[in-house]
This record gives C-alpha cells, structure tokens and sequence, in this order.
C-alpha cells in the first residue's frame, strides 16, 4: 500500500510538471494552430540562461523569475520572426520550422555548453518525508512542483476568463477573422500568447531539471510526456492539459513503478495510441459546431 | 452629411476580376440594399469596405478617411462594423461574452454593462441567454448575436451580409422591422447585401443592382421594386 501511495504521490508531482508542458503547447495550438515542436528548446535554453545567471551568483527565485522573463520574450520574438511568415500557409510548413528550430537550438546549446551534464539545484528539499510514522516519497519540493503548476493554472485561468485581455486573447484563438472585425489587433495578441506559453514551458523545465539533469536535450523525453497529455485532453483544451497531464503522469508512474521504468516510454505511445482509437479530438476537446 | 461614397472599385482575385469600377454611394439615415445573384460579388463588395479584402482600384471615402488605405481594425474604429455571412458569432463563448467583446475598443469596463442592455431591450431573446454559449443559439438567435454585437460599438456604418439566409420568413420580418427603425433613429448608414430581394427593397430607401462584378442599376429602391423587366432579369421575382 505504501509503495502504491508513493507511485501515486509521485506520479502527482510529474504529472503536474507534464501539464505545464502541455499547457504551453495548447496555449500554441489554440492560438496559432501550430504544434510547436521547439516548446521543449527552447524552455531549455531558459533553463541554460537561469543557470548561468545562478552561477554569477544570483540567488534561485532571481534565476527562477529570469528564465519566464526570456521565456515570454523568447517566446514572443519567435513568434514574429519565424512563425508569422509561415503563419496563413500550409500546416507542413510550421511544422517543419518548429522542428528544425528544436534542432538548432539543441546544436546552439551543445556548442555553448558542451553535453556535459550539470546539476541544477531545487529550491527546497528533495528528501521524502515521515508522515505519521510512514515515510512518503513527497518531498518538500514535490509540494512545491504542486503548488507552482495550480498557480500557473489559476493565472491562466484569471486572465482568459476574468480580464478583457484574455476575453480578446480567446476571440482571437477561436476566431481571428470575427476577432478583426471586433477591432481587436490580433498580431500582438498571437505574439502574446506565444510569450506566455514558453514562459510556461520555462516554467516546467525548472520544475523538472532539479530532479534530472541540465542538458542541451533534457526537456525532449518530457516535451514527448506534454504532447502525450495534450493528445489526451484535448489540444485546444487548458483544462485538459492538466488533466491529461495528471492522467500521463500518473499512468507512467505505475508503468514504471510496476513494470520498469524502461517501459515508460512504450506506455506514453500506448496512451496516444489508445486515446486516438478511442476519442481523437481529445477528452476535454470543443465540440464540433452545432447548427440548430 | 456624412456618406459612404464608393468610387471606381474593382477587386480581383488572381486572374478573376470580383468588382470592376463599382459606384455608388450610402447616406446617413437609410437603407442601401445591395442585390444579385450567387457569385454577384456582393459579399467581395462588403469584404472590400471593411478592409478584408483590398481593392486593385478605386476609393472607399467615409467621413473624410480613405477606408481602402486602412487596416480592419482601424475601419472598425473608424465608425464601421461589418457583420459576415453565416451568422459569425464566436460560438465557444457565452451571448454576454460576444457582446462584450464588441463594446471592448469602444466603452470603459463601467459603461458597458448599459450599452449590453439596450442590446437586450433590442433583441429580448439574448437576454434570456446571456449566460448561454452560442453554439446553443437557433439561427435567429444567432443573426441577433451578431447584430448585437456589431450595434454593441454604437457603428456609424452597419455592413450586412445576408442577414436572413436559412431564417424563417416570420424572424426575416422581425429583423428587418428592427433595422428599418434602427437606421432611421440612430442616423446609420446601412450597406445590405441580400438575395431575398423583396425583403430587402421593402426597407431600404437605395438599391444597387450588381451582375458579373459591375454595377447595373444604382437607383431609389421604390423605383428598382416598380421596374418589372429589371427584377424578372436580375432578382428573380
């Protein structure tokens, strides 16, 4: 039962880490109708940024706040020099640009950087703790991970839902065209929301780097587990981001807790695989257009 | 008075001229009704004046501004709100979400929730949706949405397209009494674009007559109602 008890605590605390991942490439999706490949890129080149301003000496919340900040520039610079001019043309084409960015930006890191492996710190500790007599495998930071994922939720949350900000940001995501005629500006809003969703990813790689390891390539196992989730609840979807994202999480923590962690990979596919047979638009997907 | 003046107007798309040298003119306090058949270039003509679509040649003046040199967000700000064909409401977000977003550019958070209202005294139905999504809307339902939220912003110029498609004649009716009282108390300059040409000359004071991207006849709408051989050969009725 304890062993059941820490996969699933465990699984809570990656799952939620997936979400943030998946949570930036539905802010993409929706916005844009791109899948961006480079999501997990580029977090790492803010996690690479975050480190070396950690090792001119700033403290981590410094290093932390750093790394969204080039995360929403980033983000909103990408936007408009490499995906605007692909922007109205054929899904192939952001495709291919996002995927060769991914790859230019692992080569850009690895000539930085080397491939060396380095260590990131966590801001609390990493040790499970005794709860009631029983040892858990929460750790300090596990709660941290938690916490840090619902408040990007409720943010994200708060803007789309309470702000006129965010009540243009969706007008522009479901309709660009009627957004227009509105007399919204839709070019910085979509550069906006690229901003945001790279930040958001920015903000996942450094939940996850203190618990695996900082190289030019990290962050492409779990862009796989964020993609996976954003499958299962829907790319268009930020609730089903985080529930997909709970969902692969916790899925690939039996997996490996019961079967091997070798298999994790495997189970990932399985669940696409699985959840494309079942409902393809995804589980929190919109549905189709009624007409009445 | 300010008017919608259209001078020498032609659109092409590629090789396929929509509009060629289209002319004519909407003024304040009336209905324009723009007639013809499928593939006229009617909905190109409200596309173009609202920015969508860029002309090849010509100028669209209102209130001293060339429309055609300007961005859609600019036009809209400018006084002119185009409502699209096939009932455009954004059908993801609630009645209260669409009209919001129309008084956005124009009202500050504190005025809106009054203009919101006079939308609903207008179209008593969305009232008692408000909280409902659009995509659960019947059609009229829907074409109310997105003529409220086009009014939400208080336009100067109301470009209609094809208001009444797939409606009931009883809601067409409905609609029509709405804007023909609408225009002449709030001084609007109303574009219609319709292929229901008898509902349409029945409220508009003007009438255009395109075929084949050119303008044919540009006269009282009383007097394109009356001439029998004009209607027979381009209205169908």
């Amino acid at each position: 039962m304890q062993f059941f008890l820490n996969i699933t605590l465990g699984g809570i605390a990656s799952g939620m880490i997936v979400a943030a991942v998946a949570l930036g490439l539905v802010l993409i999706f929706r916005a844009t109708n791109v899948v961006n490949f480079a999501q997990g890129a580029m977090a790492m080149i803010t996690t690479y940024i975050a480190y070396s301003v950690l090792h001119r000496g700033a403290d981590y919340w410094l290093a932390f706040i750093v790394a969204l900040a080039t995360g929403l520039v980033f983000g909103a610079i990408t936007q408009v020099v490499l995906i605007r001019p692909v922007q109205n043309k054929s899904p192939l084409n952001a495709i291919i640009v996002t995927f060769g960015f991914l790859i230019f930006l692992e080569g850009v890191a690895g000539a930085i950087y080397g491939s060396t492996t380095r260590t990131y710190p966590a801001p609390f500790s990493e040790a499970g703790q005794k709860l009631g007599g029983t040892q858990i495998a929460f750790s300090p930071f596990d709660v941290f991970v938690v916490l840090a994922v619902l408040v990007l939720m409720i943010v994200m949350l708060v803007l789309f839902r309470g702000t006129d900000l965010g009540l243009r940001m969706r007008a522009v995501a479901f309709s660009p065209e009627a957004a227009r005629l509105l007399g919204i500006r839709v070019r910085p809003l979509l550069t906006l929301g690229w901003g945001l969703a790279v930040a958001a990813g920015a903000m996942a790689a450094l939940l996850i780097v203190p618990t695996s390891s900082l190289t030019p390539n990290f962050m492409d196992v779990i862009l796989i587990y964020g993609f996976t989730a954003a499958v299962v609840g829907g790319l268009d979807s930020p609730v089903g981001a985080l529930v997909g994202g709970l969902a692969t999480g916790l899925s690939l923590a039996y997996v490996g807790g019961y079967l091997g962690g070798s298999l994790e990979p495997m189970a990932a596919l399985a669940l696409v695989v699985v959840s494309l047979m079942i409902r393809p638009e995804g589980i929190f997907a919109r549905p189709p257009p009624r007409r009445v | 008075m300010p008017v919608l003046d259209i001078e020498d107007l032609s659109v092409s798309y590629g090789a396929v001229h929509a509009l060629t040298d289209v002319s004519f003119s909407a003024a304040e306090g009336e209905v324009t009704a723009v007639l013809g058949a499928n593939g006229a270039g009617k909905t190109t003509l409200l596309r173009a004046i609202s920015g969508l679509v860029h002309p090849r040649k010509g100028t669209i003046r209102y209130d001293g501004q060339q429309l055609e040199k300007m961005s859609v967000e600019k036009i809209v700000r400018h006084g002119v709100s185009h409502v699209t064909e096939g009932r455009s409401v954004i059908e993801e977000m609630t009645v209260e979400e669409n009209l919001r977003l129309g008084s956005l550019w124009r009202f500050g958070r504190r005025e809106r929730g009054a203009v919101i209202d006079e939308i609903y005294e207008l179209f008593p139905p969305l009232a008692e949706r408000r909280r409902q999504h659009a995509n659960t809307l019947s059609g009229g339902e829907r074409q109310m949405l997105s003529i409220g939220r086009a009014l939400v912003a208080r336009p100067k110029v109301l470009l209609l397209d094809e208001p009444s498609l797939g409606l009931a004649p009883i809601v067409t009716a409905r609609l029509m009494a709405v804007l023909r009282d609408l225009t002449s108390a709030s001084k609007l300059i109303v574009v219609l674009v319709e292929q229901n040409a008898r509902s349409s000359l029945s409220i508009a004071q003007r009438a255009v007559v395109i075929n084949l991207g050119r303008v044919v006849v540009f006269d009282a709408a009383a007097t394109v109602a009356s001439d029998t051989e004009l209607r027979h050969h381009y209205l169908g009725y």
